[in-house]
């Protein structure tokens, strides 16, 4: 700078001194001693662990990070490097410039890492030297793998997670909530049972954790047994066998429920009809003839549980002939509804009979005249419900609507791959409950479920979607007139990292 | 610890604290006079005080028993002076032989002065290697000097033309930079820090050419030049 600013500087030619050593004509530096004489007076590496033993699993390939951390790397990768020199002691006094491997046969059970380290020494002067590691590999296997080694199926708290209904679709439901939220990554084995999962976990803790997502998610009940399976009375070691039971409420949504009059009474004369319209951790009930709702929490429903009258299975499918608006639209809960009268004709019924249903309905603003729509059918039902002949005098109406019906649309889509798709959990499937008709019977209630989830956003708010790259779209998609089914929009879509396929590519340009 | 820079008149200063006085006294003692004394008060002789054969210079801190003390003790011939300097660490701040003497860039200029006409030397104001404190980090006799390792060539050129004396550059005790730390000299003799290795010793005897340089060689010389006289 000085000199861009024409100042005159001096030149400075760095003379040359005598090592104080060895008397070798030298730069000076801090020591004012030849770098070879500095080596041998002091020696950097002094106090630094050259030999370090290190615990490997053979099963697994993955090392023993004290106390209790295994980590997985393969021989000469970056992973095992790091690992090595963070197994070094005192490395923090010295500043570490390089590491390496250097080469040794795999079955010598020795690893060597050449390491390269400066330290300041006499005066300032900083001094580098290199020096080599040898790690000598012991082979211990870790929990995990000993674990599996010495019985696969091993657990020591066992989850069965039930609800007495005849279909399956809270726990597909489920699947996906556990699956978003990781709350299986624990679970040793996942089982599927008739009306329900087991899920079996090596630890109580992780049992317990799961429990409680699950009583976050959905309205259950659980109590907890153990069982002693051996005890060591000297050292006061008690080994239990810990099985939790959760009950999830076996109403579900688009339910038809008749109040018991004890809740109805509690809820301000709702109902006694109600329809379920959402589960969480709390159940919606709405009335569909005032469009009154109301909140239950798992406590408040568990204090006087009740079963629901008609469940989605029993659904049948009408056909709207008229309808006539009562009330404008309103929001209840996050959804809208709007009060509406119609006249409807049973499908199985359209074209045979004259049989019309004058019906009130809460989905006075979906439905329009000539549309499907599914509902119970209360005129021609038996119903032996406990609840309901409590109520003297009651008239039960012909029909209730319950959703807008789609099946048309489904008809036309049928056989097309949709543009998303689902994860699902590693199952295994109870011997019980196998058989071809269970099986039939699977498919069709896992492919309602994916109507729903395409008919609700709600229902989609909280689970994942993947992008299905399979999936193609027609041309024909974007000429469609607005009345088509109802579908995922490609935003809410996640693209799915899948790591096999790219480790197979590298792989591939490696070699 | 100081040496007067002097061939003819020579004499040491020292506090008799440490065992080190003792080898210097039996070294010395038959051919120089070895006075004790402190300076102010404290035992830090060589890095208070300044002097050649000319004269001694004082810093303000010591005592008028000391001066006294120091005037009986030195030939009259010897000026001693004690001079009203900001910077009293003398030592540290003047290098000089018997004709000229670098000093620290700060001193007053009356005691650029007081140091032209006690020590009757010529007075530059220099640097050593960037170091202000020139008393430090070089020492030279009539012969030779012995400056910090890190003077560039240019400086080392440069400060031999003004002193008139061979220099070099290099370190006392087994490295250090220090020089007048570890080494006091005169014209022939030298004493060092006893960590000093044989190759540092080499150098100060060679820059300092100690070898050919005994008391008795000056005896020699100086009567030769009195029996010229006489002839």
């Amino acid at each position: 700078m000085a000199q861009e600013m024409g100042m005159f500087t001096v030149h400075h030619t760095i003379g040359n001194v005598l090592c104080c050593k060895c008397g070798i004509s030298m730069q000076p530096n801090a020591a004012n001693m030849c770098a070879n004489c500095l080596r041998s007076e002091v020696d950097i590496t002094e106090g630094l662990q050259k030999h370090v033993i290190i615990c490997h699993c053979p099963e697994c390939d993955s090392y023993l990070q004290p106390p209790r951390t295994w980590i997985k790397a393969q021989l000469e990768s970056k992973e095992l490097l790091s690992f090595c020199v963070k197994r070094l002691k005192n490395l923090n006094k010295v500043r570490l410039v390089q590491a390496e491997f250097i080469w040794t046969e795999p079955h010598s059970k020795r690893i060597k890492v050449k390491l390269k380290v400066q330290k300041e020494v006499l005066h300032g002067a900083i001094l580098e030297q290199a020096y080599t590691v040898e790690y000598v590999i012991q082979d211990q296997m870790c929990e995990s793998c000993t674990r599996v080694q010495a019985n696969p199926d091993q657990w020591v708290a066992a989850v069965q997670l039930r609800q007495h209904v005849s279909h399956r679709r809270t726990f597909f439901y489920l699947e996906q909530l556990i699956l978003k939220h990781d709350a299986a990554a624990r679970a040793i084995m996942i089982k599927q049972m008739d009306q329900g999962i087991d899920m079996f976990f090596s630890n109580r803790s992780h049992a317990v954790k799961f429990v409680e997502f699950i009583g976050k998610v959905v309205p259950s009940r659980s109590r907890n047994d153990k069982q002693l399976v051996s005890h060591d009375p000297k050292s006061n070691n008690y080994n239990y066998k810990y099985t939790f039971s959760v009950e999830i409420c076996p109403v579900c949504r688009e339910d038809l429920i008749c109040l018991p009059p004890k809740v109805a009474n509690s809820l301000g004369n709702l109902g006694p009809l109600v329809i379920c319209t959402k589960v969480s951790n709390n159940i919606a009930l709405l009335d569909p003839f005032t469009l009154r709702n109301c909140f239950l929490d798992a406590e408040q429903y568990w204090r006087t549980s009740f079963k629901s009258l008609l469940s989605s299975r029993q659904l049948v499918e009408y056909i709207v002939l008229d309808i006539e608006a009562v009330s404008s639209e309103v929001n209840i809960g996050g959804s809208k509804y709007a009060l509406a009268d119609a006249q409807v004709a049973r499908i199985s019924d359209f074209g045979k009979n004259d049989i019309i249903f004058n019906v009130r309905t809460h989905l006075g603003h979906l439905l329009n005249p000539g549309d499907y729509a599914l509902g119970y059918d209360l005129y021609a039902t038996n119903s032996n419900d406990s609840e309901l002949d409590k109520y003297r005098g009651f008239v039960l109406p012909d029909v209730i609507l319950v959703k807008k019906s789609y099946e048309e649309k489904w008809q036309k889509k049928r056989g097309k791959p949709r543009s998303w798709k689902l994860k699902s959990l590693n199952m295994e499937i109870d011997d019980n409950v196998k058989g071809r008709d269970h099986e039939e019977k699977m498919n069709s209630e896992y492919e309602q479920f994916l109507r729903d989830l395409e008919e609700n956003p709600d229902l989609r708010f909280n689970i994942s979607l993947y992008r299905n790259k399979e999936y193609q779209p027609s041309e024909m998609a974007s000429v469609t007139d607005g009345g088509d089914a109802p579908s995922v929009p490609l935003e809410e879509l996640l693209a799915d990292l899948d790591l096999s396929e790219e480790e197979a590519d590298n792989d591939s340009m490696r070699e | 610890m100081a040496i007067d820079r002097s061939s003819k008149l020579p004499a040491i200063l020292f506090f008799p604290i440490s065992n080190g006085y003792y080898t210097l006294e039996s070294e010395l003692s038959e051919v120089i006079p070895v006075i004790k004394t402190s300076i102010g008060g404290t035992r830090i002789i060589g890095r208070l005080v300044a002097g050649n054969k000319n004269g001694l210079l004082l810093p303000h801190t010591t005592t008028d028993q000391e001066l006294q003390h120091l005037r009986n003790s030195l030939p009259d011939k010897v000026v001693v002076q004690r001079i009203d300097e900001r910077l009293s660490a003398l030592g540290n701040c003047i290098a000089c032989n018997d004709h000229v003497a670098l000093t620290h860039t700060d001193l007053d200029k009356e005691t650029e002065e007081m140091i032209a006409d006690v020590l009757g030397v010529e007075v530059f104001r220099q640097t050593i290697a960037g170091n202000i404190l020139v008393g430090s980090y070089c020492v030279f006799s009539n012969t030779g000097g012995l400056v910090h390792p890190h003077t560039s060539i240019e400086d080392l050129d440069e400060l031999s033309t003004l002193l008139q004396v061979p220099l070099v550059a290099g370190t006392v005790n087994r490295g250090s930079e220090v020089i007048a730390a570890g080494l006091t000299v005169n014209d022939w003799t030298a004493f060092t820090g006893s960590d000093t290795t044989a190759t540092e010793l080499s150098v100060i005897e060679s820059v300092f050419k100690l070898r050919e340089a005994q008391p008795s060689a000056i005896v020699d010389e100086m009567r030769k030049s009195l029996i010229d006289n006489y002839v």
